[in-house]
């Protein structure tokens, strides 16, 4: 069931402290985090928020360093939005909408440090572990940047080492051992219209939305990444705005990880 | 000879329904033979000696005779390209959608813009799915505001009810409904009640097929109306 | 002397099956299909508008398959994104295997879709896939005259036998693969390839094997559908 109604409507819905499912502007629908649904992969999960369904998975694979950072691995993120997941995604390579997604969920990870890049090193200047994180879209209901972000993270703590004999990765076995994580990073992303904030946007929301804030937050309530998206621009007050609601909800995403 | 499933059995494609020429392979189903066969995924209904099925799901089929709710997609110089929640757009000339006389090149946003919503009726549809509308009939006119739901249109029966029994207890929310046979149903009133009418719709469409559904939402209307209420 | 199955399976065992039908809610129909650990989404499109209109026929709909696995899915290296060969060759098989069934003649210049994704693969993908698909077409109430149930026979160590296994695949002695799909009302086939090493006078023994298979196949793919309405 899909239920779509004009901009002008849906603020008068808003001025009232509500949108067209009846949920508050500040409320999420019903998340679920499932962790190793996939188990080929090193790491893998699946989030649901509403009916907005996405799947990541972590491969393991050894690397050169990069020359200016010698002793350390690094990720790599990437996304695909599948025709599978909506009539509005095409067929082939990833466009901007996959590609920006994937990067914004890559800041998050890298600038907060979730993973110990340091210690994905096994001989510096020649053998690093790359961890590369793939998002897939299977149902698309609005959101996908949160489930997306959310997903990625479970699906790093879900990660296990495969073993290496003579420098080659076995993917049959797998260790017990954890990828060395710090803190989790969260994102989470608001939206506006007219005047108005809101998260976790239904599809016909975020068809209609003008303009959209994506925070990264850490542990502590720091900021790690930010993304400014949509057509209209924002004021500072908003953005300050946007930033607290995200810092205020990202705890109870925090939870489900 | 022999009848192999019975009325209201869910039926799957390729599955049996009779075997021996004694019943007529009717919609949604055909003859293999000396088996009528199930070719759509729904319902199984006998009228007398035919087999048909009543299709379960499926993207909105139009049909001569619906009255649909259809969205303008676009404007031209004769009339103007409705979407109908199909896999085919229609037509609406001008002439059909209007007594006035109206010049040629005149400008036709006036009656009908772009996004605009109407409840039209189909009259004709051709073998290769050209679909044309009309605007001529009481009932028959653009929908101002409100919000859309978009439904399995197999489910629009249901949502309508027997003798509108279902569609009058929806109205019991103070809303204005409009509910086309494409799966597009138009809703307005006052916020709240519209929030707890797409609730419902949501409860009629999940529980389409379950027995006693009518009584299971008056119930949920009146609970609905209470929990408002208290608010 | 008779093959071992690694896993001890005898010839006509398939592994666990588990099937789901509208698990996906934006498309008009889905499936899910499980087999042993490789499982396969597939979802439905339609019908709905085609480009580019060259592709359009105006006496009836045409079928697209695509068939995609995901990067973390297999149990070695990382797959790269995107289609190749084999991927390409597999959704073309796919759509020879579907089409047979379908009536798409109320659909002129339309298109009905179908995407396949595996999330997890371990034998048997286009199989899992064609299972998939065809629960996900009956779900969005596509015309068809059967539903169409798929399975890799094998012929290894001089045995044929049903559900090839990776390490069957990867058999040292060699071996024959034998993806099959067929319409389990009249045992039409619309799938069938092999390669490997065989007996011509075996396939037969592949073939009713898989019969047999699919016979158990359809029912669980059957009852997603039913499933779906709560009543099996």
């Amino acid at each position: 069931m899909v239920v779509k109604t004009s901009k002008q409507r849906m603020l008068e819905f808003f001025a009232k402290g509500f949108r067209l499912d009846g949920r508050k502007l500040n409320e999420f629908r019903n998340v679920q985090v499932e962790t190793g649904i996939s188990p080929n992969a090193e790491g893998s999960s699946r989030v649901k928020i509403g009916d907005t369904e996405v799947l990541a998975g972590v491969k393991l694979e050894l690397g050169t360093p990069y020359p200016d950072k010698p002793d350390e691995g690094t990720i790599m993120v990437g996304a695909e939005l599948l025709p599978l997941s909506s009539p509005d995604f095409e067929a082939g390579p990833p466009g901007i909408g996959a590609i920006e997604l994937a990067r914004v969920v890559d800041r998050g990870i890298r600038e907060a440090a979730v993973i110990d890049f340091k210690r994905l090193c096994i001989t510096p200047g020649e053998k690093a572990w790359i961890v590369v994180i793939d998002i897939i879209s299977v149902n698309d209901d609005g959101n996908l940047f949160d489930a997306a972000a959310l997903a990625a993270i479970a699906a790093v703590k879900n990660c296990r080492f495969p073993e290496i004999s003579d420098g080659v990765i076995d993917y049959k076995s797998t260790t017990e051992e954890k990828l060395p994580l710090n803190e989790e990073s969260v994102e989470v992303t608001v939206h506006k219209i007219g005047g108005t904030i809101f998260i976790d946007p239904s599809l016909a929301e975020e068809q209609l939305s003008e303009a959209r804030l994506t925070v990264a937050v850490t542990k502590e309530g720091d900021l790690c990444a930010l993304q400014k998206g949509g057509d209209f621009p924002l004021v500072e007050e908003d953005i300050y705005a946007m930033i607290d609601l995200a810092v205020e909800k990202s705890k109870e995403l925090r939870k489900l990880i | 000879m022999a009848l192999l499933a019975k009325e209201k059995d869910i039926l799957v494609p390729g599955e049996e329904i009779a075997k021996g020429m004694d019943y007529i392979p009717g919609s949604g189903t055909y003859r293999d033979k000396d088996s009528v066969v199930c070719q759509r995924f729904g319902l199984l209904s006998l009228s007398g000696r035919t087999a048909h099925i009543i299709p379960l799901t499926g993207k909105y089929a139009p049909k001569k005779d619906d009255t649909i709710i259809g969205i303008v997609a676009d404007v031209s110089f004769s009339g103007w390209r409705i979407d109908t929640n199909s896999a085919y757009s229609a037509m609406l000339n001008v002439k059909d959608a209007t007594s006035e006389f109206v010049s040629k090149g005149a400008d036709l946003t006036r009656f009908f813009k772009i996004g605009d919503i109407i409840f039209t009726k189909i009259f004709n549809v051709t073998s290769q799915k050209l679909i044309d509308l009309s605007m001529r009939g009481p009932e028959l006119r653009k929908l101002e505001g409100g919000t859309i739901i978009s439904v399995d249109p197999n489910k629009v029966p249901r949502l309508i009810g027997k003798n509108a029994s279902m569609v009058t207890l929806m109205e019991g929310t103070g809303c204005r409904i409009y509910i086309g046979q494409n799966g597009l149903v138009w809703i307005k009133g006052e916020p709240d009640a519209e929030v707890r009418l797409i609730k419902i719709i949501k409860k009629v469409e999940e529980e389409a097929h379950t027995p006693g559904l009518t009584k299971k939402i008056e119930d949920y209307v009146n609970e609905i109306k209470k929990e408002a209420k208290k608010v | 002397m008779a093959f071992t199955r690694p896993d001890n399976r005898k010839v006509n065992d398939f592994r666990d099956i588990e099937a789901k039908a509208g698990i996906i809610k934006r498309a008009d129909g889905s499936g899910y299909f499980r087999i042993g650990k490789t499982v396969a989404y597939a979802a439905v499109y339609g019908p709905r508008d085609l480009y580019p209109r060259f592709l359009q026929n105006p006496q009836k709909g045409i079928l697209r398959c695509s068939y995609n696995m995901m990067p973390f899915s297999g149990s070695g290296e990382r797959v790269r994104p995107g289609t190749n060969r084999r991927s390409r060759e597999i959704s073309h098989v796919t759509e020879k295997a579907l089409l047979p069934v379908l009536d798409l003649t109320e659909f002129p210049n339309a298109v009905v879709d179908v995407f396949i994704e595996l999330p997890q693969t371990d034998a048997g993908t286009r199989c899992a896939g064609i299972c998939a698909a065809s629960i996900a077409l009956a779900d969005a109430g596509i015309p068809m005259r059967d539903m169409v149930s798929a399975i890799a026979a094998g012929y290894i160590g001089g045995t044929a036998l049903i559900d090839v296994s990776k390490e069957e695949e990867d058999y040292a002695g060699g071996m024959a693969d034998i993806p099959i799909a067929l319409l389990p009302r009249t045992g039409e086939i619309t799938l069938l390839q092999m390669d490997g090493i065989m007996p011509k006078d075996q396939l037969k023994k592949a073939i009713m094997l898989a019969k047999e298979a699919c016979k158990k196949i359809i029912t669980v793919q059957q009852k997603a559908l039913k499933e779906k309405y709560g009543r099996w």
